[in-house]
């Protein structure tokens, strides 16, 4: 009767990309903000889990837009 | 000197713009031959447009979200429980749906799940049916009567082999399943079981019943009732009652098109994302049902500040409006007393940086040219 599916295969869940050390600084300059300024996501989170994200790590989120078609999202994963 | 196609893409691989804008240049270009300084300018121009698109810096753009979203809201009903289009199934909608998305309400008023099967199930009816009777929450009611024998003191429970056949459950499985829960006995002979209270008392008797009607035999507790329709060529249920995660471990169920319109529980079993998209849709879904036309980016902003901080957050005085960090802004929002109470006991500092504030103080807002701050630099003037 278990068929257990990941999550990351809904429908309703955009691609996450955990960003490496060096990529997530190179999101930051770009922006010119601290890590803490970024958007939060919970280590708890059930994706953010299945990537196997650490607290203090930078996730890109590749999200389908409907006005742009694809856009780019950073959240800081957090406690 | 027209250029490959390949070198337009390159070319337009460097550009920053929305992929659907690329898109739209790479499509207009197929079958057509470009120099390189025609497609220059063609990027130019499409650049120069798209910026002149775009919202301006120290825009307004979350009271621009309000009004446009505000505005069509006056124009929704007030109470309605509409049959969505399904029978039986009753989903609240219009403008307390409207409400109920934004309050960011743990459990719906109406909580509904949209069901899809997987390809082997989903053209199937009697499949379909299977699936619908494997994962409605069954009572004793839906399988039979329960009486009660004053004269003996005990239960009587008469179950009808025609529903139980249907639903997958024997007469023996359900006396077990009624000893578990109430720790009683309970003798069963063919269809019938009798079960007696610990005491022969008459209100212990008709709690017993009360309770055995109550008890979920077969399925997910809280499905009250499921409903098959066909959209297409395949069959989807909908569901009467929430619990996504469960429903996702069925055989023959699609858990990846599966949903619910609770929006807590998406965010707590797919995530915030799938949380801030499902925002998106029922607040989308719910204006367009009442013929309501909103722009989505102004949906998609309320839906991300909703979700910035990880977790799902009302537009209200426990959320957004009661997190701002200007003790006068929160003051305007709502019981204005105790935040200036508060932050007075706390020896707050307001730094009147925001919009709210600064209308109450009587300064001009940092909105538009307002934010822009010049500092003149001062020369010396040489001799």
């Amino acid at each position: 009767m278990v068929t257990k599916s990941a999550v990351k295969d809904h429908e309703l869940v955009p691609e996450h990309v955990l960003l490496s050390v060096e990529e997530g600084v190179a999101v930051l300059k770009t922006y010119g903000i601290e890590a803490p300024q970024l958007p939060k996501i919970h280590v708890s989170d059930p994706v953010a889990k299945e990537i196997g994200a650490k607290v203090g790590d930078i996730i890109k989120v590749v999200r389908r837009s409907p006005t742009a078609k694809q856009s780019i999202f950073y959240r800081l994963v957090i406690d | 000197m027209s250029i490959s196609v390949k070198e337009v893409q390159q070319r337009l691989d460097r550009v920053d713009l929305p992929q659907d804008l690329i898109d739209a240049i790479l499509g207009g270009l197929e079958g057509v031959e470009v120099t390189a300084e025609q497609l220059e300018e063609i990027i130019n121009q499409v650049s120069a447009d798209y910026e002149h698109a775009r919202v301006e810096p120290c825009e307004a753009v979350g009271v621009v979200a309000a009004q446009s979203i505000g505005e069509p809201g006056t124009q929704m009903t007030m109470r309605t429980f509409h049959y969505a289009g399904v029978a039986e199934i009753n989903v609240t909608l219009g403008l307390p749906r409207l409400i109920e998305i934004v309050d960011a309400r743990k459990i719906p008023s109406t909580p509904t799940m949209t069901i899809r099967l997987t390809p082997d199930y989903a053209h199937d009816r009697d499949l379909a049916r299977e699936v619908a009777w494997a994962i409605e929450s069954t009572s004793i009611l839906h399988l039979g009567s329960v009486a009660t024998d004053l004269a003996e003191m005990n239960v009587l429970i008469e179950l009808n082999p025609g529903p139980m056949e249907q639903r997958k459950i024997t007469a023996e499985e359900v006396a077990e399943k009624l000893r578990e829960e109430t720790g009683l006995a309970a003798d069963q002979k063919e269809n019938l079981i009798v079960m007696a209270p610990e005491e022969p008392s008459y209100r212990e008797l008709l709690q017993l019943v009360e309770k055995i009607k109550k008890i979920s035999l077969k399925g997910i507790e809280g499905i009250k009732r499921v409903v098959i329709r066909k959209e297409g060529d395949e069959y989807v249920l909908y569901t009467e009652g929430s619990a996504l995660r469960k429903i996702m471990q069925f055989d023959g169920i699609d858990p990846n098109r599966t949903k619910t319109n609770n929006i807590n529980e998406i965010a707590e079993v797919l995530g915030i994302e799938a949380g801030r998209n499902a925002i998106i849709n029922e607040a989308t879904d719910t204006l367009r049902e009442q013929g309501l036309s909103v722009d989505v980016r102004h949906i998609m902003l309320v839906a991300d500040i909703m979700t910035v901080d990880g977790e799902v957050k009302q537009i209200g005085r426990h959320g957004v409006s009661g997190e701002k960090a200007s003790v006068l802004a929160r003051a305007a929002f709502e019981v204005t007393v105790n935040h200036i109470l508060d932050a007075a006991v706390r020896g707050d500092v307001d730094d009147l940086r925001g919009v709210t504030e600064n209308v109450i103080v009587g300064q001009p807002i940092q909105l538009g040219t307002g934010d822009v701050q010049l500092v003149a630099k001062r020369f010396e003037v040489k001799q």
